[in-house]
């Protein structure tokens, strides 16, 4: 093996040659400085390899050593609260051995070696197991218990199982399977390329609540399902995504910086650990794992950043929870693999991207779902992924976008007019779809209202009635539309600026429960009916917009949860009695 | 490698030669090339294998023959003296000295293109620097460690701006002046003459260091010419704890140099013939702004650009946005209505100004104020929009309010004298004036105790 030499370079591609038995795959070390990289084509004794770290300074007839195994990440306690790099690389540990800038040819262990962690065993020894069966559980935040599960295909009798302290190595049970015996450890690996099976998928039905008006109300991704966030830079994508990961309702988050700023991920890492979970009033930093390969950090760790994070997520959904799984952006994903191809010299595909990116993506995206795990109590885990794709020049008929939405089910459209009005999230409402919306109305029904469904659509068509009539302002000019029109273009006005406008930097403002969602929506379209009834009867919607209750209304998103009750009900009580003056007025 | 020259040139392709019979050079490894003539020219590898090494040659390759050219490979990647007595000085695009001073002399060489900053390593910028622009400061503000580029079209003042926010940037709590490291990429020596007497002027020379690569230099030079300016700024920075200011200008010229490499390697392209790889390596530029944790120092950056006509959605612009911590953009109708600076509000972006706002840093007021301006604006240039289709009379009496605040908001909050430096107080304080004529509820932005606090008493309910 000592015989392989690197005989070409060429940036992140490096072709060796005297690699024996080499397999597609395989992680290779390079150099004097050991590179970590991944063989992505054989040719004869050739093998061109894929190097996540920088090449520079790398001649040809440097060794190359084969570690004979496909890309694959510790998988084990110890994983949330960190913070690591496309190849499982703890970049805080990093940081202690090589320093501010990031080192190269360094082999740092995905998990704390030598912590102890207390194992309590749930199964009793002697018992049948089989497949992913829970055997006991690590406390590893206080947000998480973290299950330590039968490998898949290991079915037998538990011979021994410990209680006590272990660190991540340590061998905590023992099964007797068939003729063989097999350990099982607090971690285990797993090769990122591979999806971790499932028993089954079933229809996801339950929305992922995420704190935030417009994809809550509007255009709600169902716990298991996909979303796509495209938008030009600027638009508020990396806002977005960081406000699902800091609010949406999952156990487990895991958060993919991929190719995108550092500044943004020192965000994320310095404001987590300050930010309170709603419901438990525990650090997020807690439920969160992040991976950061920026885009100053070698391409193509960049292009495997993507898959450790899925394999973490899928991890944990196995153990029953619901994940999130935020990948900012695969735009840059994709870029990675464009590069990458482009020095195998592939034939392009559109805009010089590779042929296979359609299949990449979609075989990404399915990884997600809402699964019935490979378990003997076939227990529920979901994994729910949101992309952000950043089109070039915000035009969404680019490749990467158009390829995304074929596969994902939900599409919030991000939209350079409205943000650069500072209407944020700058979601657009007439081109974002939720295919998922109709699935859950019956969760709707039994956990918000029933009038949730019918205020949901009835706010939807006010919107778009509104850009009707904008069209025809255009034209003639807003004094030349009819009264009734005008009062409809006050309710769209409110629902766009007392409710779809939220700021992800306020307090208060940055989370809705759904109850207070509801409360808010149904306050907004009181009204709105209140002043068509008042139009027809004579007033015009000028003296409507001028009354005080409007002001009350758009107090309502700076009001907390607890005082919110009474104030809608204080805002009930005005409307009627200003409502009732101004038609004494009229009618006197 | 070290030391062995080679005389086997087979090919030369526009800025690429192609040496045989080289076994192991390094890849990024430095070149020294000999012409028959005596001239030199420095190079550097892009693909070795063995047997053949190719390298791009920074200069001009006319004079370049394939027969009795010597190539020497140094043995080392491209690396850069560093030392203090840098400032003041004057250098061209690739470092050498350009004021017949002495050749900077330093134990200490950094690597040009260095790893990068672990993400871990990084401090969250926060701190507010008062450029004196009440666009900049009041709208798009920038902070210590921010990449913010300037997006402009060609005959618009990026120049002034640029010098001026160089001239008067400052952060309020300390004493020190920033130190100002500017990358002269391919632009004329008209405008780096320009930049050299506005620091002379301004007295800000001593803390100065020049790249100067002009239009007239060899292009294959300005692939360096930004990395020697940001190799000098992290020393500074990191080592000498200063505050770098770092400008590099014209990035545009730097994507075409780009591409004249990779159309010289006959590469697959991208969008328009640039590299697919050019997010990646103007990535490696402009993500070397920032500030890290322990270390004093910090590395802000105002790269500018020229939008080919324009335009936004080019690639230059495009990709820059995509990684820039956002940008401000130049408007060619601001500039033909003599507005100065012509910066263009709404499409300008500051991502990092949360951080470097609010109570204790400029005013508890600052971020809903802005929010009101931009949503107000915004709403005024719809109605000028709709006043030049159907009249002013048409228009409701609400957005005749916002078209006079828009006027108004051009006219007297973007628009500020050559030497106008304005204090954050007094941004905020055209801006409140500016919203005088709304009633409380049109100003739907901004949280009732503060309105309450800061508006303009004189002129409130002036409806």
């Amino acid at each position: 093996m000592v015989d392989a030499i690197v005989s070409r370079i060429s940036g992140p591609v490096v072709v060796a040659s005297g690699l024996e038995d080499a397999k597609m795959y395989d992680v290779v070390r390079i150099g004097e400085l050991g590179l970590v990289g991944e063989i992505i084509r054989l040719e004869g004794n050739k093998a061109t390899v894929q190097v996540y770290e920088d090449t520079t300074g790398l001649r040809p007839g440097e060794k190359v050593v084969n570690t004979k195994r496909p890309l694959s990440i510790q998988l084990g306690p110890g994983l949330l609260k960190s913070i690591y790099d496309g190849i499982q690389r703890p970049l805080d540990v990093l940081r202690a051995q090589s320093g501010d800038f990031i080192g190269r040819g360094k082999t740092i262990p995905a998990l704390d070696q030598q912590k102890k962690w207390e194992f309590i065993p749930i199964k009793k020894k002697s018992s049948d197991v089989s497949q992913g069966e829970i055997i006991g559980e690590v406390q590893e935040t206080p947000l998480i218990k973290h299950k330590i599960m039968i490998p898949f295909e290991v079915n037998g009798k538990l011979t021994e199982i410990s209680e006590g302290k272990f660190t991540v190595n340590e061998i905590v049970a023992t099964v007797q399977s068939n003729s063989s015996k097999i350990d099982i450890g607090l971690s285990n690996w797993w090769m990122v390329r591979s999806p971790r099976p499932v028993l089954r998928k079933l229809p996801p039905e339950e929305p992922l609540l995420t704190g935030q008006r417009v994809l809550d109300t509007f255009f709600p991704v169902a716990k298991g399902g996909t979303a796509a966030i495209p938008g030009p830079f600027g638009s508020g994508k990396t806002v977005t995504q960081q406000q699902l990961a800091k609010w949406a309702d999952s156990n487990v988050i895991v958060y993919v910086g991929c190719g995108e700023r550092g500044n943004e991920m020192t965000e994320v890492l310095t404001n987590f650990p300050k930010l309170e979970d709603p419901k438990s009033k525990r650090p997020l930093m807690e439920r969160t794992i992040l991976v950061a390969n920026t885009s100053n950090m070698p391409v193509a760790a960049r292009e495997a950043s993507i898959y450790t994070g899925i394999t973490m997520g899928e991890y944990y959904r196995d153990m029953g929870y619901g994940v999130a799984l935020m990948a900012d952006s695969t735009s840059r994903w994709a870029e990675a693999l464009r590069e990458i191809s482009g020095r195998l010299e592939e034939m392009p595909g559109e805009e010089g991207y590779p042929a296979y990116l359609g299949r990449k993506l979609s075989e990404f995206y399915e990884r997600g779902g809402k699964s019935i795990i490979v378990s003997p109590e076939e227990r529920m885990g979901s994994l729910t992924l949101v992309g952000a794709v950043s089109p070039p020049g915000g035009d969404f008929s680019e490749p990467v976008s158009q390829n995304t939405l074929r596969v994902t089910r939900v599409f919030w459209a991000l939209d350079a007019n409205l943000a650069s009005r500072r209407h944020f999230p700058s979601i657009n409402w007439l081109t974002s779809y939720s295919l998922y919306a109709d699935d859950m109305n019956d969760w709707y029904k039994n956990n918000v209202s029933k009038e949730w469904i019918s205020h949901r659509k009835e706010a939807l068509e006010i919107l778009q009635r509104e850009s009707e009539l904008q069209e025809i302002v255009q034209l003639v000019g807003y004094d030349a539309l009819p009264e009734p029109e005008k009062g409809v273009l006050d309710t769209a006005r409110s629902i766009r600026e007392d409710y779809l406008q939220q700021s992800a930097y306020d307090e208060i403002d940055t989370y809705t429960s759904i109850k207070k969602q509801h409360q808010m929506l149904a306050i907004i379209l009181e009204f709105g009916k209140k002043e068509a009834d008042a139009i027809k009867k004579g007033i015009p919607s000028s003296k409507i917009g001028a009354l005080e209750v409007r002001k009350m209304i758009s107090k309502i998103k700076w009001t907390p949860e607890d005082k919110v009750e009474r104030l809608i009900n204080e805002i009930k009580v005005d409307m009627d009695d200003q409502f009732a003056s101004l038609l004494a007025e009229v009618s006197n | 490698m070290s030391g062995v020259a080679f005389k086997t040139l087979s090919k030369i392709a526009g800025p690429l030669i192609f040496v045989e019979g080289v076994d192991n050079a390094a890849y990024g490894e430095m070149v020294e090339i000999k012409l028959v003539n005596g001239q030199r020219r420095q190079g550097q590898v892009l693909d070795t294998r063995q047997g053949l090494a190719i390298v791009q040659v920074f200069g001009a390759t006319p004079g370049l023959t394939t027969e009795g050219t010597s190539t020497k490979f140094l043995g080392e990647t491209a690396k850069l003296s560093v030392s203090d007595e840098m400032l003041g000085r004057v250098f061209d695009g690739l470092g050498n000295p350009k004021d017949n001073g002495p050749k900077i002399v330093s134990k200490q060489r950094i690597d040009l293109v260095g790893s990068g900053i672990n993400p871990y390593s990084r401090e969250e910028p926060s701190e507010f620097i008062q450029t004196g622009m009440s666009n900049v400061d009041g709208m798009n503000t920038l902070v210590r460690g921010q990449k913010l580029p300037i997006f402009s079209g060609s005959g618009l003042p990026h120049n002034l701006l640029a010098a001026q926010i160089a001239r008067q940037a400052k952060v309020l709590s300390a004493s020190e002046s920033f130190s100002v490291v500017f990358a002269a990429i391919g632009i004329t020596s008209e405008e780096a003459n320009f930049f050299v007497k506005q620091f002379e002027e301004s007295g800000a020379l001593g803390r100065t260091v020049l790249f100067l690569n002009l239009s007239s230099d060899p292009s294959m030079e300005r692939i360096l010419t930004p990395r020697l300016a940001l190799t000098t700024a992290e020393f500074l920075a990191y080592e000498r704890e200063m505050h770098v200011l770092v400008i590099l200008t014209d990035m545009t010229n730097y994507c075409e140099a780009l591409r004249e490499i990779s159309a010289a390697r006959e590469e697959v392209p991208g969008r328009r013939g640039y590299p697919g790889y050019m997010y990646t390596d103007l990535a490696s530029i402009y993500e070397r702004a920032g500030k890290i944790k322990g270390r004093k120092g910090s590395v802000t950056q105002i790269p500018i650009l020229t939008m080919p006509a324009d335009d936004i959605t080019h690639p230059i612009p495009d990709l820059t946005g995509y990684i820039t911590e956002g940008q401000i953009v130049m408007s060619r109708d601001l500039h033909r209505a003599d507005i100065h600076p012509p910066v263009d509000v709404l499409t300008s972006l500051s991502r990092l100004m949360n951080q470097g706002i609010g109570k204790g840093r400029t005013r508890e007021d600052h971020r809903s104020l802005a929010d009101q301006l931009y949503a107000t604006y915004a709403q005024g240039k719809d109605a000028r929009a709709l006043a030049a289709i159907v009249g002013e009379e048409a228009l409701s009496d609400l957005d005749r309010k916002f078209l006079k605040i828009a006027n108004r908001f051009e006219r007297s909050f973007v628009n500020q004298g050559l030497d106008e430096n304005r204090s954050i107080e007094q941004t905020l304080d055209i801006g409140w004036e500016l919203l005088s004529g709304l009633t409380e509820s049109e100003m739907n932005r901004i949280k009732p105790e503060l309105i309450a606090k800061y508006a303009k008493k004189t002129l409130e309910g002036g409806e």
